[in-house]
């Protein structure tokens, strides 16, 4: 079944025309990793897919309705950069989102920010970026949602906070539902894709099952990535 | 259960080869439980669909069976866990005299090399 699609999508800004004629196709069930370098439209993609910027033509749809505000509730979104009100504890923003998104799972965080040792009552601005990054992370995984977008959730953290991210999608992501991983960073992060949406220049380049790749091109999804795009 | 992978091969192919050498070598017992897809993914820290394509094809070799409600077990047909074995220890032998062969031993120097240096 089709979760996302995207048909048609462009979007400039001023004259610089980011996104050219994006199709794309989401199913049900998948993580899918969005690589491209940087500036190639990752982000600008991922906003559209939120309703925070509108596209100059096409259209896109979740679980075959428009986006909107039944999409809001279907998408949780982890952003690039934290959007935390910094002078919030760590209970306020739990509350927050349990005010804000009816499937939010409180007893959920709860237990994820209590297994990683925070405790409720310290304020946002108090803890270190690594932890900030962490506790964002919770709040995005705890909601039920039908799809999961994180714009690189690896940017600037040390290897003990990959894996703790790493499991943390792994563990709490809602049955059936996709996950989306956009990164520059692929070998940290390539065993847990199913499939890779390659990005250059505003366009999709490739679309394939990250096994089926690896088999193809004989190597990983980095050296593939790198050969194509002649990064060192 | 420790699992290793790189990145060049297909992981559902290095976790299915990985799970075969368990059960061969024992390390699994025939008719011992295997963990969930879940637990397998977090364990292995690999997409809970590829461990799920990796224990279909071992049902389809049949060194695993599905117990409804119950979960996967593996097989308790020591006859089939042995022809596996065979098939692996064939492979490596197999290897071994390429490898040789390679250095300008023949087969037969090949073997005389590995009983001169005799499991040490």
């Amino acid at each position: 079944m089709k979760l996302l699609e995207c048909k048609n999508l462009s979007k400039h800004y001023g004259k610089k025309e980011v996104l050219k004629n994006i199709d794309l196709v989401i199913p049900n069930g998948k993580i899918i990793g969005l690589l491209g370098k940087n500036g190639t439209g990752k982000t600008t993609l991922i906003k559209l897919i939120n309703d925070l910027l509108t596209p100059d033509s096409g259209e896109i749809l979740i679980n075959n309705k428009k986006i909107g505000i039944e999409s809001k509730n279907a998408i949780s979104y982890l952003p690039e950069r934290t959007y935390l009100d910094k002078s919030m504890k760590v209970g306020d923003t739990l509350k927050y989102f349990e005010t804000f998104y009816e499937n939010f799972d409180m007893k959920k965080a709860k237990k994820l920010i209590k297994a990683l040792g925070l405790e409720e009552n310290i304020k946002i601005s108090k803890m270190s970026k690594g932890m900030q990054e962490k506790l964002q992370l919770i709040l995005v995984m705890s909601r039920k949602a039908d799809l999961y977008i994180l714009d690189e959730p690896l940017g600037g953290i040390d290897p003990a906070t990959r894996d703790y991210i790493l499991d943390t999608i792994l563990t709490n992501f809602k049955e059936g539902a996709s996950i989306i991983i956009s990164t520059h960073l692929i070998s940290d992060i390539e065993r847990i894709l199913d499939e890779v949406i390659f990005i250059d220049d505003g366009k999709i380049v490739l679309t394939s099952d990250c096994d089926e790749l690896r088999n193809k091109e004989n190597g990983s999804i980095d050296d593939i990535f790198r050969r194509m795009f002649n990064v060192k | 259960m420790n699992f290793i992978f790189d990145n060049d091969r297909p992981i559902y192919i290095q976790l299915t080869e990985q799970i075969e050498k368990c059960i061969i070598s024992g390390k699994i017992l025939p008719g011992e439980k295997l963990p969930s897809v879940r637990d397998f993914a977090l364990k292995t820290k690999i997409n809970p669909n590829t461990v799920q394509k990796s224990l279909i094809e071992l049902e389809k070799k049949q060194l695993i069976y599905t117990e409804r409600t119950n979960g996967k077990f593996v097989t308790t047909d020591i006859g089939l866990i042995k022809k596996y074995k065979e098939k692996y220890a064939k492979a490596t032998a197999k290897k071994y005299f390429s490898d040789m062969n390679e250095l300008g031993f023949n087969n037969k120097e090949a073997i005389d090399y590995l009983n001169s240096i005799g499991g040490k």
